[in-house]
C-alpha cells in the first residue's frame, strides 16, 4: 500500500471516528435533556421505552427519518435543503479541530509479511496551527444556516426568527471573540495544543523575574482569565441559540422560529448542529481555561510513565495515555453540557432589548476591560 | 498530508453523513399530494402576508455594526500573540502605546455608538 493511500485512509478512518461521536453523543444528550427537564422540574421525563427511557433515543431517531419529507410550495429549494447542512458540516468541522487526547506513538510491527513503519497520530482530526481563528471561523458560518432557513421556507415566522436569531448570533460573536483576546495575550499561541501544554502542572506564573507558584491550584486559564472565562461561557449560550437566549424560537409569538416548515431528518440535522455547537463550546471552555484533555496537577509526561511503568515502554503505554487524556476530556466536557441544560431548566427568557443591550452594553465592554486590564498586567509584571 | 486536503475530507466526510441520512428518510412514509399540506405555516387562515414582509431596518444596522466591531477585534489578535515577545525585545512600551490609540478608537466608536441610540431596541 501506497504511503499516500495509507495516509488518506487513516485520516478518513480518524474523521469518520470523530464526526461519529459528534453524530452520537446528540441523541444521548437530547435524552439527558429531557431527563435532566423532568429531574429539574419534578417529573418522570421519558421513562417508558427501555430500562430509564434509553431506548427513547432510537425511538426518536426512528421517528425523525420515517417522518414524511416534503416541502412548503412558497419554500426555495437550494436554501430550505442547504440550510440544514449548513447547520451541520461547520460544527462537524470545529470538533475535528480540537485535540482530543495526547498523540498515540506506534512502535515499529509486522504484519501480513510486510513492515509498517513507527506512527504518530494526533487525537484529533487535524492540527490547524491557528486553530483559534479556524475554529471561530468555521463556527460563525452557522448563522448563514440560520438565515439561509428563514428565507427557504417561505414563511414570515421563520424569516421573523431568522432575523432576530442572526441578529443575536453577531452581537454576542463580538464578546466572545474580544474575550478569548485575554486567553491569547496570556498563552501567546493560537494553537490549541501549545495553549494546553502551558496549563500543565500547578500554578506558576512569574512576576518581574521572580517565579511564584501555588501548589493547590491546578495551573489553569480560568485563575488567570475569571472575568474572560464567564463572559466566554455565557456568549456560547446565545452561540448555540440555547436558553435563556433561545429568542430565534421564541415559541410563544414566533411558533418555532427558523425552523418552523422542518420536519423529518432535516429537523435532526438542525439539531445535531446545534448539540454540535455546544458540544464545540464545551470543549473550548475546557481547552481555553480548565487544562484542556490533562488531568489536573498531572503532567501527560507523568501519566505516560505511569503507563510506562505497567505496561513496559512501547505502543500499548502510549495509546493507554491517549485514551486516558481521551476521557478526561470527555469527562470536563460532560460537566460543561449539565451546566447547559441546568442553566436552560432554571433560568427565564430575555426579551429582544434586554438581549441586545446585554450583549452590547454589558458584556462587550467588560470583554474590553477584560483585555486591557490582562494586557497591562502582563505589561508591568514581564517587564 | 497538506492540511487542506485533510480538511476536505473532512467536509465530504460530513456531506455524506447527510446525504445518508437523507436516503435513510426515503424509507419513510409517502407524500401524498394536498395542496393543503404545502401551505406556509399559519393558524388556520390562508397567508396574508407575502415571505418577504417588510422588516425592521435594525438587523441591517445591527449587522452592518458588527462587521466594523468584528474587523476591529480580529485586528487585536495578531497583537494579542505576540505581545509577550514584544516585551521581551523590550518594546513593549510602543507597542502597549500604539494598541492603546487603537483602543482608544474602539471604545470611543462604541460609545459614539450607544450615544447615538443605535442600539436601542423598543
Amino acid at each position: 500500500m501506497g504511503h499516500d493511500v495509507f495516509e488518506i485512509t487513516v485520516n478518513a478512518v480518524k474523521l469518520i471516528l470523530i464526526f461519529l461521536i459528534m453524530v452520537q453523543a446528540v441523541p444521548i444528550l437530547v435524552w439527558l435533556e429531557r431527563r435532566g427537564s423532568g429531574f429539574i422540574q419534578n417529573r418522570f421525563g421519558p421513562n417508558r421505552v427501555g430500562p430509564l427511557g434509553l431506548m427513547q433515543l432510537l425511538a426518536d431517531a426512528v421517528k425523525f427519518l420515517t417522518k414524511e419529507e416534503f416541502m412548503p410550495a412558497n419554500g426555495v429549494r437550494v436554501l430550505y435543503y442547504g440550510a440544514p447542512v449548513v447547520a451541520l458540516v461547520p460544527a462537524a468541522l470545529a470538533f475535528c479541530a480540537i485535540p482530543l487526547g495526547t498523540p498515540m506513538h506506534i512502535e515499529a510491527f509486522e504484519m501480513l509479511g510486510a513492515s509498517w513503519g513507527p506512527y504518530t497520530f494526533l487525537v484529533q482530526g487535524y492540527e490547524v496551527g491557528v486553530g483559534i481563528v479556524f475554529i471561530l471561523g468555521v463556527s460563525s458560518l452557522a448563522s448563514y444556516s440560520i438565515l439561509m432557513a428563514g428565507w427557504g421556507s417561505g414563511n414570515k415566522y421563520s424569516l421573523l426568527g431568522a432575523l432576530r436569531a442572526s441578529a443575536q448570533i453577531i452581537s454576542y460573536e463580538l464578546a466572545l471573540g474580544l474575550s478569548i483576546v485575554g486567553i491569547i495575550l496570556m498563552y501567546g499561541t493560537f494553537n490549541l495544543t501549545d495553549m494546553i501544554q502551558l496549563q500543565a502542572g500547578a500554578l506558576n506564573f512569574s512576576v518581574s523575574g521572580s517565579k511564584m507558584v501555588i501548589p493547590f491550584l491546578p495551573n489553569w486559564g480560568i485563575f488567570f482569565q475569571p472575568l474572560g472565562a464567564i463572559i466566554f461561557f455565557a456568549a456560547t449560550f446565545a452561540e448555540s441559540n440555547r436558553l435563556p437566549f433561545d429568542l430565534a424560537e421564541g415559541e410563544a409569538e414566533l411558533v418555532a422560529g427558523f425552523h418552523v416548515e422542518y420536519g423529518g431528518f432535516k429537523m435532526l440535522l438542525f439539531f445535531i448542529g446545534e448539540y454540535g455547537h455546544m458540544l464545540v463550546a464545551s470543549a473550548l471552555m475546557a481547552t481555553f481555561f480548565f487544562g484542556g484533555y490533562q488531568l489536573p496537577f498531572v503532567t501527560p509526561s507523568d501519566v505516560l510513565s505511569w503507563a510506562q511503568g505497567i505496561f513496559g515502554v512501547g505502543t500499548a503505554a502510549s495509546v493507554v495515555t491517549g485514551l486516558i487524556h481521551f476521557a478526561v476530556l470527555f469527562a470536563k466536557i460532560a460537566v460543561f453540557l449539565w451546566l447547559y441544560i441546568q442553566v436552560r431548566w432554571t433560568l427565564p427568557r430575555f426579551r429582544y432589548d434586554q438581549l441586545m443591550d446585554l450583549g452590547w452594553k454589558t458584556m462587550l465592554p467588560w470583554a474590553l476591560f477584560n483585555t486591557i486590564a490582562t494586557a497591562v498586567v502582563i505589561f508591568i509584571t514581564q517587564s | 498530508m497538506p492540511l487542506e486536503a485533510v480538511i476536505f475530507i473532512a467536509v465530504f466526510i460530513s456531506l455524506f453523513g447527510c446525504f445518508l441520512l437523507f436516503l435513510a428518510s426515503k424509507t419513510g412514509g409517502k407524500t401524498k399530494q394536498d395542496p393543503v399540506k404545502f401551505e406556509s405555516y399559519e393558524c388556520g387562515i390562508p397567508v396574508q402576508e407575502k415571505k418577504d414582509t417588510k422588516v425592521s431596518v435594525k438587523f441591517y444596522l445591527t449587522a452592518i455594526l458588527f462587521i466594523v466591531f468584528d474587523i476591529e477585534i480580529i485586528f487585536m489578535y495578531p497583537w494579542a500573540t505576540s505581545f509577550r515577545e514584544f516585551i521581551q525585545t523590550g518594546m513593549g512600551a510602543s507597542v502597549m502605546i500604539s494598541m492603546g490609540v487603537f483602543l482608544a478608537v474602539f471604545i470611543f466608536g462604541l460609545f459614539w455608538e450607544v450615544k447615538s441610540k443605535a442600539l436601542d431596541w423598543e
